[in-house]
């Protein structure tokens, strides 16, 4: 036995001996493999005969890894993954730990947290990278926005294989100036563009390259759209995989034309909002990316089924609740643009917390648009160690205060919530951490899907 | 009161915003309305000449490529406007980058910003980690709390007040002790979160002086919600939140 199958092996136990005492299992081998032998991941990465992809995005990551692993599934190519949100270097190592020697696995799939590209990359070496998104998100943890981007950049230039990258993100799609035939993926469909153009939570505005201001055609989401740059003539590169004709099914589903290289199909989604419309679109360039046929890609979307809190439904009492994942104002904006398509009056249970994976910083739920639902909200229960906070931007935002209750404690919060709920539907809106609580809160009332073991 | 009205002008509102400094101007609009105080907000961005009419001029903060253009428009269009506003001690209140242009100059690796120097305060971006955290900071009259996040450190010229001192957190420099920096009603700190929802008090003092009223002749408000973020807030800096006062 060499010493690194010796090692290997060590980091294995350790990750068979932490899943038997329950908690904490997912990047503890990786960790410590990677302490023992810090060139692991390139190595383990190189037995996948399939190589790898990764995919990266301040909004999406996990969804997008889901949908690409259905994808892939549809296609009968098995895969090693790192689902639910283990997404720095202990968790690829993890991932690529879990996968065993003998087992079939061809392709690693990989979501990886953005700052954390630049260290993984190099050792997966992919086959493709996907970038699909940049938003202002935990600023505290990782700086400003600029410095992810001068990251990147240096990460696309080392970069040897297939690049697959958002058009409509004028930060993103400027990183494929210099790549080699990179794949673009976008939306094109005018009659989901936002009215009022662009959002207060907004970034990236002005062009990377020469600081003009971005003049916008259509705004999708946040700053992703149609855009050229008024100074240097920087425009929005041409997705060759884009959606078309998209029908928002309010919080249930969405489908859209999607049109490939290889041909055009209609996809219907059973995740809503255009934000997923956006993540079905990334899965699909990186399938075409990996030579998958068009209706293999179609097949894999629609039998997609929402993941670990992202537009997830359960039924709890009398009541479906659906669990909508909030961790920036980009993100919350999209949430909130989604919820206000659902009919009625609204119940709502929001928990802020401010661990580490949530952001210390709460900063950002003042640049979310709680105004667009202010007026539908039949009420509300805040929940989490920074309730109070959440519970006053509700006030400030013109919920009045007969319509807020704040209940730090989320299990009798979510009491709370099912008790004033009006209506049969109620909505969650967790940050990260918040969210792996309502789950165990959930398992332990027996309601929670055992499809959560696998995010 | 209804024949009072809170001019406020908000300096680049679509640049200097990074720390969700949208949350302060909402304060201050929702905290007048309740209270019948009239509230006028004017944006004024790039290329646009400020003329000191208002009651109230806000800076938030920004990314550095954005706020080195604002920088110099700051310098070159509104400038004389912000050292008139300040010498009749209207309030102008910068937040994290706009505490810095606030100052004399914020030095880079490479090159110096030059600020409008209507606090005696000069900027550095030194070698070690950005100064990121809840923070607590004790004023002559209550605590505020919320979060720092900044790569500059600021230091005060020989005879700046600061706004307060630190009892959570790195402040300033993240050795002084002392947190932003006060002049009459010129006022620059590093504390974002926003600063006004987590510090309703101070919002109420800001506006009070605004609009020339002694703080108790303001409307009491329901502040329950209010007074629950504070203290969660100050819990968050690990201060106890009986100390504040307010």
């Amino acid at each position: 036995m060499s010493l690194f199958s010796l090692k290997v092996a060590a980091a294995r136990a350790v990750g068979a001996l932490s899943r038997l005492t329950g908690r904490g299992g997912t990047t503890v081998p990786g960790r410590l493999l990677l302490r023992l032998e810090p060139t692991a991941i390139g190595r383990l990465a190189r037995e996948l005969p399939r190589g790898c992809v990764t995919i990266s995005a301040t909004n999406g990551k996990t969804t997008t890894a889901s949908l690409t692993g259905s994808i892939l599934a549809s296609a009968g190519i098995a895969r090693v993954d790192n689902f639910a949100g283990a997404n720095m270097a202990g968790g690829v190592a993890s991932a690529l730990l879990a996968r065993g020697g003998r087992e079939r696995a061809q392709i690693g799939v990989f979501e990886v947290d953005e700052f954390w590209l630049a260290s993984v990359a190099p050792a997966l070496d992919p086959r493709v990278i996907l970038i699909a998104n940049l938003f202002r998100d935990q600023l505290d943890r990782y700086g400003e926005l600029e410095t992810i981007g001068d990251r990147w950049a240096e990460v696309v230039a080392a970069h040897r294989g297939r690049l697959v990258l958002g058009a409509d993100d004028p930060l993103v799609a400027q990183l494929g100036a210099d790549a080699r035939d990179p794949m673009y993926f976008g939306i094109e469909d005018p009659a989901v563009a936002r009215a009022g153009g662009l959002q207060h939570a907004a970034d990236s505005t002005r062009c990377r390259r020469c600081g003009g201001e971005y003049v916008y055609e259509r705004v999708y989401i946040a700053h992703l759209g149609v855009y050229r740059c008024s100074s240097c003539g920087h425009e929005r590169p041409h997705p060759t995989v884009s959606a078309h004709e998209i029908e928002l099914d309010g919080v249930r589903g969405a489908s859209f034309r999607l049109v490939t290289p290889a041909g055009s199909t209609r996809v219907s989604l059973a995740l809503p909002g255009l934000y997923n419309v956006y993540n079905a679109l990334g899965a699909a360039a990186l399938a075409s990316a990996l030579e998958i046929p068009l209706e293999t890609i179609a097949t894999g979307l629609r039998s997609a089924r929402p993941v670990f809190g992202r537009a997830e439904r359960l039924a709890i009492a009398d009541h479906d609740l659906t669990i909508l994942l909030m961790k920036n104002p980009a993100g919350a904006n999209e949430l909130l643009r989604t919820l206000a398509l659902a009919a009625g009056e609204l119940d709502l249970l929001g928990v802020l917390n401010d661990r580490d994976a949530d952001g210390r910083d709460v900063s950002w739920i003042w640049d979310a648009d709680f105004e667009e639902l202010a007026s539908r909200v039949h009420h509300v229960t805040c929940a989490g160690l920074r309730a109070a906070e959440l519970a006053l931007r509700f006030k400030y935002a013109g919920v009045d205060g007969a319509r807020i209750t704040l209940e730090p404690d989320l299990g009798r919060a979510l009491d709370a919530t099912l008790a004033q709920a009006a209506d049969h539907a109620v909505y969650a809106l967790p940050t990260y951490t918040a969210m792996l609580e309502l789950r165990e809160i959930l398992e332990r009332r027996g309601v929670a899907a055992s499809s959560w073991e696998r995010g | 009161m209804t024949d009072r009205v809170l001019r406020v002008c908000a300096l680049y509102p679509d640049l200097m915003n990074i720390y969700a400094d949208r949350g302060n101007l909402l304060m201050l609009e929702r905290r007048c309305r309740w209270r019948s105080i009239g509230f006028e907000l004017t944006a004024s961005s790039l290329g646009e000449a400020l003329r000191d009419e208002f009651d109230l001029y806000y800076i938030g903060g920004g990314q550095d490529a954005d706020q080195r253009l604002c920088a110099a428009d700051l310098l070159a269009l509104k400038a004389p406007a912000l050292h008139s506003a300040g010498a009749r001690d209207a309030v102008v209140l910068g937040v994290c980058g706009g505490y810095q242009l606030l100052g004399h100059a914020y030095e880079l690796a490479s090159e110096r910003v030059e600020g409008i120097g209507l606090l005696d305060v000069h900027t550095v971006r030194e070698d070690g980690p950005r100064l990121i955290g809840s923070v607590a900071v004790e004023l002559a009259d209550g605590v505020i709390a919320g979060f720092e996040n900044h790569g500059g450190r600021t230091y005060l010229g020989a005879g700046q007040a600061p706004l307060g001192r630190v009892l959570r957190g790195h402040g300033n420099d993240g050795r002084s002790g002392f947190e932003g920096a006060r002049t009459r009603n010129v006022i620059g700190t590093y504390v974002h979160g926003p600063l006004l929802p987590k510090n309703a008090w101070l919002c109420d003092r800001l506006i009070a002086t605004a609009v020339g009223l002694d703080p108790s002749a303001l409307a009491v408000l329901d502040d329950t919600l209010e007074d629950a973020a504070h203290a969660t807030a100050l819990r968050a800096a690990g201060v106890d939140a009986s100390r504040s006062t307010g």
